[in-house]
């Protein structure tokens, strides 16, 4: 992968309420990947940053047309370009 | 002759299946967990035109990967006891996501029935759905259904009834594509599978294959020992080295993107979509109640409202029980000659039937908010809150409500752990548990506090609820890194949108931990306390008691006498006289009586048991007196006071004066009250631990709460004896 495109990529906890980001992929490994892929987390789809909870964390999301939260350790893990 | 249909009922949490469950089944349920784990199972019957149904309600689940025990449980269930039709609930108003799990249950190729729930919301919102479109791309008949109005259940009846007699069409075993090089490697896995005929027989070996590739642990070690395992994975390790080396991705993740990749197009083919997303009453809602300022005082508020609810609500009904009990017992008192067995009615079981019955207001109270906390949706909002607090202790934020009801009492709180989706979240939170001080330590701090710390007492009994949260939160960290080292659970929290619950739902799922309790607890605190009542009881002594009953009989004959003399006077004063002597004589027998009580409790086993720990609690300051007092607390903590008063004759004011010139120090009760507060919580919190988690943690917790309290309370007593 280029510099240049590494240095566009974001992970969705660099998100901020309001945004939007394309799923590029999820990294990790294990059970905690393979249940964000279950719930929808995919490369390809589409996350909104709903918002913070009072204490900033955790987050919440919404995907697929429904709503989750992570927390910043989780969404650390997900690789996403802004939209 | 009626036909039996066993019907399993799968869905996503939240889905509505518990709705439909108790539409179809109604009262007449059975509750109880899967076997040897603690995941709750329910099973109802009724009939249906010609056939007798007999439900199964699966846990919910998003997935079938063997992720979670409630995972495992659902896929075992399906796999090994192969129910005849397999319903599906499906949230129509969240598509996508839902038939993640639908495709996998047609992977799995059981008859599967979709019913297409909460269509009402999914119309509100804008979406129609062609169910039978929809059925015909997946596969599998799709039944629009309303649970909360018991709309198209009938359908779904007819629906369920046609499938088991195969005489429904739409019902084709098409299995998901995965993709040509997928499917390539499925093919190539399959057939090292067909070669052992056995487990291609008990299992599809499409679906073996699938497993396989994406890694599921529960399934290789299946087939690692069974016939040709080691070559089966042999070419599992190749097909899933083939598929990164073309993809740079897990088999899993790419799997995955294809069976939504499925679903999307079945969903974009039979749904269309008018409205534009507006903001909906759910956002609306969370713009106040989720709010950065006021989120948290209107979270303090209903946890307040839901404490206050469950114990001041619940305390004239335990009164209502305590006097029904004494009436009980006062009738056998009055209608039984003296005997063990009497004694044995009155304290042994009246007093035990009364131990079980006083936690059923609060566990009834409690249960009743938690529900209407879930069902609305509310409860995914408190843990959103609270997460972050919770989580810095190495917690989850829905520990904090089981954690906080922990201050009223431990039973009902260790029930509501349930609310834990993830195990070891739950046993953590009921580990530490008991730290949290439950009501029934106060008066034993009261009395301490009260004799000792006479200006101080309330800032003295604040500092012990402080040493249990403190402790709390060490003991969490400590469990968190050496008890559940590892891997720790993501937080994937859906938040439901806000519904209104019915009452039907709320009421029968607190009935139903209501009688859960009753039932599964309920006798073996009975037992307990019968044991219990017996180590107090005996050995009796009979030489004694029957000295002591002379002595009262030489009271009644004495008095006697002097009454009758006083009858003689028929001076003006003589009724006076009468009345102070009758009273002179009941304090008289009074103090017999309090002598027996004395002698029983130190010369019955446990008493002798208390005696006999003196050697272990005298480093902490204490005295056979209070070793007494806290074995017999096991039963509840407040007896602590009561055998205190027995052992130092005296009752409240009496008894803080008695203690306060017992030559006890006031650092000898702060360490005893801190004691009190940790050690074993009381047997009904014993018995709820071992029935939500099992016999080992109960174990665990009586040992380390004894262990906890003794280092605590000598860490206290010494290091206090440093400085004062
Ligand atoms: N509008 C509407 N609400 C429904 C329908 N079915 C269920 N609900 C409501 O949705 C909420 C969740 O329903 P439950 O039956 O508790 O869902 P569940 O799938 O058992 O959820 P878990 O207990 O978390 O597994 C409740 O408040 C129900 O009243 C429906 O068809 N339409």
């Amino acid at each position: 992968m280029g510099k240049e495109k590494m240095e566009k990529l974001l992970t969705l906890e660099n998100l901020r309420t309001g945004d939007e980001g394309i799923i590029i992929k999820i990294l990790g490994e294990g059970n905690f990947k393979k249940r964000l892929l279950e719930m929808g987390f995919i490369a390809g789809e589409k996350v909104k940053v709903e918002k913070y909870a009072p204490l900033k964390d955790p987050v919440e999301y919404m995907i697929k047309g429904y709503h989750v939260s992570l927390r910043h350790e989780e969404a650390a893990k997900i690789l996403v370009e802004k939209v | 002759m009626k036909k039996v249909i066993t019907v399993a009922l799968a869905g996503n949490p939240n889905s509505g299946k518990t709705t439909i469950f108790n539409q179809l089944t109604g009262a007449r349920q059975k509750v109880g967990n899967w076997p040897g784990v603690t995941v709750e199972k329910k099973e109802g019957k009724f009939f249906f035109n010609d056939y007798e149904i007999h439900l199964i309600d699966l846990p919910g689940i998003y997935s079938l990967s063997a992720y979670s025990i409630e995972e495992i449980v659902a896929r075992d269930f399906i796999l090994e006891r192969k129910p005849d039709v397999v319903v599906d609930i499906v949230d129509a108003s969240n598509l996508d996501r839902n038939l993640y799990l639908t495709v996998q249950l047609i992977e799995l190729g059981v008859k599967l029935v979709l019913s297409l729930n909460m269509i009402d919301v999914a119309e509100n919102r804008g979406y129609h759905i062609n169910h039978n479109k929809l059925g015909e791309l997946l596969g599998t008949p799709a039944i629009p259904t309303i649970g909360t109005k018991g709309d198209g259940l009938k359908e779904l009846l007819e629906e369920i009834v046609k499938v088991k007699e195969g005489k429904e069409s739409k019902l084709r075993s098409i299995p998901v594509p995965l993709g040509r090089e997928i499917e390539e490697e499925i093919l190539k896995v399959q057939q090292k599978i067909e070669k052992n005929s056995r487990l291609s027989k008990k299992y599809s070996p499409r679906w073996l294959s699938v497993k396989l590739l994406e890694n599921d642990k529960d399934i290789i070690e299946k087939i690692r020992y069974s016939q040709y395992g080691d070559k089966i994975l042999e070419q599992v390790e190749k097909s899933r080295n083939h598929i990164m080396s073309i993809y740079n991705e897990d088999p899993e993740t790419i799997i995955t993107e294809q069976r939504y990749g499925f679903i999307d197009g079945a969903v974009k083919e039979s749904t269309h979509w008018t409205k534009k997303d507006r903001i909906t009453l759910t956002d609306k809602i969370d713009k106040v109640l989720m709010n950065r300022i006021l989120g948290f005082p209107i979270f303090f508020l209903f946890i307040w409202l839901l404490f206050q609810g469950t114990f001041t609500l619940g305390g004239p009904p335990m009164e209502w029980i305590a006097s029904l009990v004494n009436w009980l017992s006062h009738i056998v008192e009055i209608h039984m000659a003296e005997s063990l067995l009497k004694d044995l009615i009155i304290k042994g079981v009246l007093g035990g039937v009364g131990g079980v019955l006083i936690f059923l207001p609060n566990i009834l109270l409690l249960f009743l908010g938690i529900s209407i906390l879930e069902d609305t949706g509310y409860m995914a909002r408190a843990a959103f809150i609270m997460d972050r607090v919770m989580h810095a202790i190495g917690l989850h934020g829905k520990s904090f409500i089981p954690l906080i009801m922990g201050f009223g009492c431990n039973v009902p709180a260790i029930l509501a752990t349930r609310t834990l989706e993830n195990k070891r979240d739950r046993i953590l939170t009921i580990l530490i548990n008991p730290l949290m001080s439950c009501s029934a330590r106060l008066p034993v701090y009261v009395l301490f506090a009260g004799a000792f710390f006479k200006k101080n007492a309330g800032n003295v009994i604040f500092s012990i609820y402080m040493i249990g949260i403190i402790l709390a939160i060490i003991m969490g960290q400590i469990f968190k890194k050496t008890l559940f080292k590892g891997e720790s659970a993501p937080f994937v929290m859906e938040l439901p949108p806000y519904r209104v619950p019915t009452i039907k739902s709320t009421f029968i799922h607190m009935w139903e931990r209501g009688s859960i309790y009753l039932k599964k607890m309920g006798g073996i605190i009975l037992v307990f306390s019968i044991i219990i009542w017996f180590l107090g009881a005996f050995p009796t002594n009979g030489g004694i008691s029957f000295k002591y009953k002379d002595e009262l009989k030489k009271i009644d004959k004495v008095y006697e006498n002097k009454i009758e003399e006083a009858k003689k006077l028929k001076s003006q004063k003589s009724t006076q006289i009468i009345k102070n002597l009758i009273k002179e004589k009941e304090e008289k027998k009074k103090a017999i009586e309090k002598k027996i009580k004395l002698y029983q409790k130190e010369h019955s086993y446990i008493g002798r048991i208390g005696k006999a720990i003196v050697p272990i609690i005298k480093p902490l300051g204490f005295n056979w007196q209070m070793g007494v007092a806290l074995v017999t607390g096991f039963v509840a903590k407040e007896v602590v006071v009561s055998t205190l008063g027995v052992l130092f004759q005296a009752e409240e004011e009496s008894l803080k004066n008695a203690l306060a010139k017992s030559g006890m120090t006031p650092l000898v009760a702060y360490a005893f009250m801190v004691f009190v507060l940790i050690y074993i919580p009381c047997l009904a919190t014993v018995v709820a631990i071992y029935k939500e988690s099992s016999i080992y943690w109960a174990l665990f917790t009586v040992s380390y709460t004894l262990v906890l309290a003794w280092i605590v309370s000598f860490l206290v007593y010494r290091v206090g004896y440093l400085f004062l």
